[in-house]
């Protein structure tokens, strides 16, 4: 089936992807459900197969030795592999685009091995007292001598547990402005077991077993001024040039998730009977269907949509959050009618329709609430009219 | 050596086929398509022969709708360094039958002189498993069929056969057509790279009356059906229970 504007190429990206989730993590992804683990010999078989297939840091420019996509291209990796674990997909690497600010020695010593599957990242804003609202964050860094001194604590970092290094996002001053005190904000590259630095447990989440969150620890954690990314007080600015586009991720990989689980959804309703017949044929049941496909597809092409918009360098921050917005509340609601129209079983184990459900919670939280997309969608349309 | 490799373009295999209402055939319409899995084993083949210097060249075409193009590409992107697809139709329903279709591999064989035609023993849409063994007669060339081995030297090329209760292992002389079976090789994803290269690799477009070949259908269908459901199975709790019902079922 093509798909309005993708090319031959786009649709070979996408069936590629897909059948290699579906054939390399498919699979495992029982075996992680239960012990909420990856196996580290398991992690390094997906890892070497997506380098052996020249899918690994994809979303990295050829020159910097990934394969260039674009980021339609990039979303239809995404929403492939949104289809499955993240636990899994997670090793199907692809580093944080912010790495290409890294310059001088921060090149081979980070940015270069994480695009070569060599060191993994991961990247921390959250802290206990500062979730979407970023600029209340505690964490500090100070200058002492020619170092900077790093203290305080972030939480729910995902992927810490594999990280070989974490890009930290800490507050080197505060500015008074009109509407009170702004934070400064650094960005800096940490490496793991760097004197002052730890890396421990977090929470255990009811979404995406086996993708942990940690908490990381800065107990006067000393750094050179090498270990800035960006600029000393830059952080914003990295930020905004690296980070805008990583929510398109959550969109697009919802889509192919909702696309899953819909295909159960489906098939339950063509085969299983009540009342003598299939309980497709009551329209309580179909056309339950039939929204779930509507909005799927709506959800679709929103989000190649924002990603168009990026490839032709068109402004799409309104766009991504009315995409992260919409698939992510299009998954909730397609997770739970599939549910509903599986009856009991539904809720079972032996169906992986409630681990769809208990993932697609997380997805209206993580890259800004769903609150918080809407409050980006409505500030931009009526800033504009002085409101 | 130039290896060409027919590949036909078939309804998915993990799409759950549906009856037409009128009972013509499968409907094909809006579900996922791809390459008949047998072709994926022999494309992957001659790139493998390649890749040994056996090969230096290999050759895709498909005969079928304009869309088999999307098949093609996978070809390519899989490895092979062109294309050539003859479209013979214009509605997917319409499957060229496999006489048609050896007629024209052996136009394009006299064209393009391969050493080698690397085929798949059959497509899964209708499991005809004729199109390898009509395009031998034409060309007179020797044939191995469901090969799970194939070693090519020289002027030779010995193929292991899978027949029916073991293998059967035999020297051919080339140019040779080889069919090939399921065990023969697990065949690569296209690599990334390779997906962005196959744009630029080239694809020629070709009629049957560039090759002088009358596609009209000669077999008539007369009816498709679903296959009989299979009743459901039933959990057993002890070996003794298990042989008690298999007795009862007259099965021992
Ligand atoms: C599993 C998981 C993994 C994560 N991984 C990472 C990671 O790798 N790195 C990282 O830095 N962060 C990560 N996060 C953090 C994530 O981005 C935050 O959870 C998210 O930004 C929300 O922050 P919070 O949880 O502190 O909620 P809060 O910001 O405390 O929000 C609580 C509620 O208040 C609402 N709210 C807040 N402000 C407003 C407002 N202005 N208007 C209206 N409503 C508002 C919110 O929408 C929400 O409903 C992760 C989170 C989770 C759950
Ligand atoms: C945790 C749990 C505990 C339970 N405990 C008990 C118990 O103690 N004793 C007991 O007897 N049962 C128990 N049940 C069974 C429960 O009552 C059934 O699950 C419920 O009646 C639904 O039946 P079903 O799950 O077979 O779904 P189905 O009946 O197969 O329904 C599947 C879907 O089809 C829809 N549907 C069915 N018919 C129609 C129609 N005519 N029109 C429109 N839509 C229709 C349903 O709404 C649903 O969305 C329990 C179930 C659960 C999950």
């Amino acid at each position: 089936m093509t798909t309005y504007g993708l090319t031959d190429e786009h649709t070979m990206i996408a069936d590629t992807v897909r059948s290699f989730v579906e054939n390399e993590i498919y699979p495992h992804e029982d075996l992680v459900e239960r012990t909420g683990e990856v196996p580290p010999d398991l992690a390094q078989q997906i890892k070497q197969k997506t380098i052996d297939l020249g899918f690994y840091a994809c979303n990295f420019p050829e020159s910097a030795g990934g394969a260039g996509l674009n980021h339609v291209e990039f979303s239809l990796v995404e929403r492939e592999l949104g289809r499955g674990s993240m636990a899994l997909t997670h090793f199907f690497g692809r580093p944080q685009n912010i790495l290409m600010a890294c310059e001088g020695e921060q090149i081979e010593r980070y940015r270069d091995p994480a695009i070569r599957g060599e060191r993994m990242d991961a990247l921390a804003m959250t802290e206990p007292g500062a979730g979407s609202d970023v600029r209340g964050m505690k964490c500090t860094a100070v200058r002492d001598g020619g170092d900077w001194v790093l203290n305080g604590t972030k939480h729910f970092i995902s992927g810490a547990d594999h990280a070989d290094f974490l890009i930290v996002f800490v507050a080197t001053g505060e500015d008074d402005t009109p509407r009170g005190p702004k934070k400064r904000i650094t960005t800096f590259l940490v490496d793991r077991g760097h004197p002052g630095f730890t890396i421990r447990d977090g929470y255990k989440s009811v979404s995406h077993r086996g993708y942990k969150n940690m908490i990381l620890d800065f107990d006067d954690c000393r750094l050179p001024d090498g270990a800035v990314l960006g600029e000393v007080d830059g952080g914003f600015a990295v930020m905004n040039e690296w980070l805008y586009a990583t929510r398109i991720t959550v969109a697009a990989m919802s889509v192919g998730r909702a696309r899953r689980v819909f295909d159960y959804a489906l098939d339950y309703a063509a085969e299983r009977e009540q009342f003598g017949q299939k309980i497709g044929k009551f329209q309580g049941v179909s056309f339950q269907l039939a929204d779930m496909i509507t909005e799927i597809d709506a959800a679709d092409l929103l989000t190649l949509a924002c990603a168009d918009r990026l490839d032709k360098g068109l402004p799409a921050n309104r766009e991504i959050a009315s995409a992260k917005l919409f698939a992510s509340e299009c998954l909730a609601r397609v997770t739970d009618a599939a549910i509903q129209i599986h009856g009991g079983m539904g809720l079972m184990d032996d169906y992986p329709l409630e681990r769809f459900w208990r993932d697609a919670r997380v997805e209206r939280i993580w890259d800004g609430t769903s609150e918080i997309q809407r409050h980006i969608i409505s500030r931009e349309l009526l800033r504009a009219l002085g409101a | 050596m130039k290896v060409l490799v027919p590949v036909k373009r078939v309804i998915d295999y993990n799409v759950k086929v549906r009856v037409k209402a009128d009972g013509s055939g499968v409907d094909l319409a809006n579900v996922k398509m791809s390459m008949n899995p047998f072709d994926e084993i022999a494309v992957e083949e001659a790139i493998r022969l390649k890749e040994a210097g056996k090969a230096d060249e290999v050759v895709a075409v498909s005969i079928g709708v304009k869309q088999s193009q999307e098949t093609l590409r996978t070809a390519l992107a899989m490895g092979a360094d062109r294309a050539i697809l003859v479209v013979a139709a214009d509605d997917v329903h319409n499957d060229i039958e496999p006489l048609a279709v050896a007629k024209i591999l052996k136009g394009v064989i006299d064209e393009e002189q391969p050493g080698l035609v690397l085929a798949g023993k059959q497509a899964i849409d209708n499991d005809m498993n004729a199109t390898g063994q009509m395009l031998a007669a034409l060309t007179g060339w020797s044939q191995g069929t469901f090969a799970s081995e194939l070693d090519v030297d020289g002027d030779t090329a010995t193929v292991t056969r899978e027949v029916d209760g073991g293998l059967q292992t035999i020297k051919i002389k080339m140019p040779a057509i080889v069919t090939v079976d399921l065990r023969l090789n697990e065949p690569r994803y296209a690599s990334l790279p390779n997906i962005m290269k196959a744009k630029k690799k080239p694809l020629d477009e070709k009629t049957p009356a560039d090759y002088g070949v009358d596609v009209a259908n000669r077999l008539e269908i007369v009816g498709t059906s679903e296959p009989e459901a299979r009743a459901a199975g039933i959990v057993v709790g002890s070996v003794d229970e298990l042989v008690e019902k298999l007795k009862e079922a007259g099965a021992v």
